[in-house]
This record gives structure tokens, sequence and C-alpha cells, in this order.
């Protein structure tokens, strides 16, 4: 063991502990959450989200592959952005609506290697919660999986490099990143619904508010904790993760030379 | 990485969840159950047409699974964040050693 000051060295550790600590206590609250419930989309809406969703499940693929044949030191970060969804996705966080519901995780993946990958690891997210919690479905996962794993991770993307170009701070970039994705796949979910269960009045655009005030309330918080919790993690990829962040081309080589 | 900062994004994120519990009196279901209700309220006739594959017997399988799902993550997480972080100090004890 080298020594190193024991304040440093203590402050970290207590950050390591208190994150596992609030993921640990926060997951096992029973209640389900968001995602399309299985059976809930009429069969030919189903069918019809899966043909939009596959073409993007392909193109995940076969960005996957890429990554890995071409930055090897990179797949350790794969596994990380995959971990934290899978993480962020089992949390049943309470909101001020009085109802529960759970973050994604799906923008620091997408920041890290660009949005088709996402649609691998948010469908091996989604896969395990249809399978094991009954939490979503086989036959929803094309719609959760085009909201979750595609309009998520690319409206990430975008607004990471939207605001990271105006304000140059790439922290805040990665907060708004993580809101927008979390708010946006909720309102796809909502849209999805509407589409397939049009109000008997209002037609789809009456169904989508009701179904769009009964999430987005409630996943406000949510999306702000979510934003919260990724700078967390992309400050620590950026103090002890600068190597990969510059293959990436996340930093520049001059901001990380401390 | 700055400790203020550590504790501004924890306490945001612990707060934010806790708050509701404290100040907001309701059931805390799901977000989804509330929205099957929804669609049976708009489409009283629709039947659900398919069954989940496995559905956890009880709800402390599925916290348990949820639990597992947390862990899982948090775990691997843990690791790799570990290694980056070791590799890091060995790279800066190595350069104080050349310098």
């Amino acid at each position: 063991m080298i020594k190193r000051s024991p304040a440093k060295r203590y402050g970290s550790l207590g950050a390591i502990a208190l994150l596992t600590a609030y993921l640990v206590v926060a997951s096992p609250n029973p209640a389900l959450a968001m995602h399309i419930s299985e059976g809930f989309l009429p069969l030919s809406w189903a069918v019809g989200w899966w043909l939009v969703f596959l073409p993007f499940l392909a193109w995940g693929l076969w960005a996957l592959r890429q990554q890995i044949k071409q930055q090897p030191e990179s797949t350790l970060l794969i596994a990380l952005a995959g971990a934290y969804a899978f993480v962020l996705s089992s949390l049943k966080i309470p909101s001020v609506t009085g109802s529960c519901s759970h973050p994604m995780g799906i923008a620091l993946g997408a920041v890290l290697f660009r949005p088709p990958l996402m649609a691998v690891l948010g469908t091996l997210v989604l896969l395990f919660q249809a399978l094991l919690l009954a939490h979503g479905g086989l036959t929803t996962l094309g719609a959760n999986g085009f909201s979750m794993a595609v309009v998520g991770p690319w409206l990430a993307w975008l607004t990471y490099w939207g605001v990271s170009r105006a304000t140059a701070k790439p922290a805040i970039a990665m907060f708004g990143a993580a809101l927008v994705s979390n708010l946006a796949t909720y309102a796809v979910t909502s849209l999805q619904l509407a589409l397939a269960f049009p109000d008997s009045l209002g037609g789809v655009a009456t169904a989508f508010a009701k179904f769009a005030a009964l999430f987005a309330v409630t996943q406000i918080p949510l999306a702000i904790s979510e934003g919260l919790l990724t700078v967390l993690v992309w400050n620590w990829l950026t103090t002890y993760c600068t190597a990969e962040l510059q293959t990436l081309k996340l930093l520049s080589g001059a901001e990380s030379n401390e | 990485m700055n400790k203020k900062t550590v504790a501004f994004l924890l306490g945001g994120a612990i707060l934010l969840s806790t708050l509701p519990l404290l100040l907001v009196k309701g059931d805390f279901e799901g977000a989804d159950a509330k929205a099957q209700a929804l669609v049976r309220e708009v489409s009283p006739n629709y039947e659900p047409w398919v069954e989940p594959v496995f559905e956890p017997p009880s709800g402390e399988v599925e916290s348990l699974l949820f639990a597992l799902q947390a862990a899982l993550g948090a775990g691997v997480m843990g690791f790799i964040l570990g290694q980056y972080r070791e590799r890091h100090r060995q790279k800066a004890a190595s350069k104080s050693q050349q310098s």
C-alpha cells in the first residue's frame, strides 16, 4: 500500500459507500413503475413497434462490434455504461405525485458511445425486467425499446452536444442529457399508449394529454435525480478515466493533463 | 473530484426522493399500474392479450429480484470504477517517482 492523505482516501471511500448504500436502500421498493406492461398494446401496435425497433437494434449490434473491434480498451467502459443503466432502472423512486417510477441511466452510455450502441444495452435491461420482474413485456419490448433505447439515447446525445457547445461545461451538458432523455422516454411512452388507445371523445391528443399528465409530474423530480447521479459518475470518469475519454474524443488532451 | 460537488449531487438526489415520502400522502404505487388503470378507463373493453412469461410469486420475491438487479449493476460499477481509480493512482505515483 502506498501512503496517501487519509482525508482524500476516506472521502472517496465514503462517496463510494454512500452511493452504494443509496442504490441498495432505494431499490427494494416493490411498486412497479413505467414501461408499457405485457399485453397492454394491441397486437398490431406491438408488431408495428417491433418492426420500427428492430433496425435500430441491428444497428446497435453492429455499432457494438465496431466499438469493441476498434477500441478494445473501451470494453470495460461499455460494461460500466450498461451496469449504470441496470442499476438506475432498478430504482423505484418515490415522487411528488405519491407514486413511484424509475430513472433509466441511458444518457451516460449514449454520450460515451453514441446513441446506436445504447439500443443493445437498453434492450438487455428491458429483457431482464420483462423476463424476471413482469415489468414491461416481450410483446411490448419493441415499443419500450423504441422509447427507452432509441429516442432516449438520441435526445441525450443531441442535448449533450448542444449544451456543451453553448456553455462549454460538459457536466451541465451531461445533466441536461440525462434530464431530457428521461423525460423524452416517458413522453414517447405516453404517445405510444395514446396512439393505441385514443380517447373516445378527444382522440389521440386527449389521450396523450391524459397519459402524459400521469407520467410527467411523477417523472420531473426523477429526471433531476437522474441528472445529478449521472453528473456524479461523469465527474468520476473525468477524474480517473481520462485516457479512455480522450480516445472517445470527449476530453481534449489539454484538459486532462493534470 | 471536489467533495462539495459530490455532497451536493448525492444530497440533491437523496432529498428529491425522500422529501416526497415525508411530505406527500400517497400509496406510492407504480406509475405503470396507474397507466394500466387509465387504459382500462379510456378503453373499457380492452383485454390484455398476453400474460407475462414469469411473474414473481410475491412482493418479497419481486423485491429480491430488484435488489439483485441493483446489486449486480452496483457491483460491476464499483469494480470498474475501482480499477480505473487504482490505475490513475499508480500512474500518479510513478510520475511523482520519476520527477
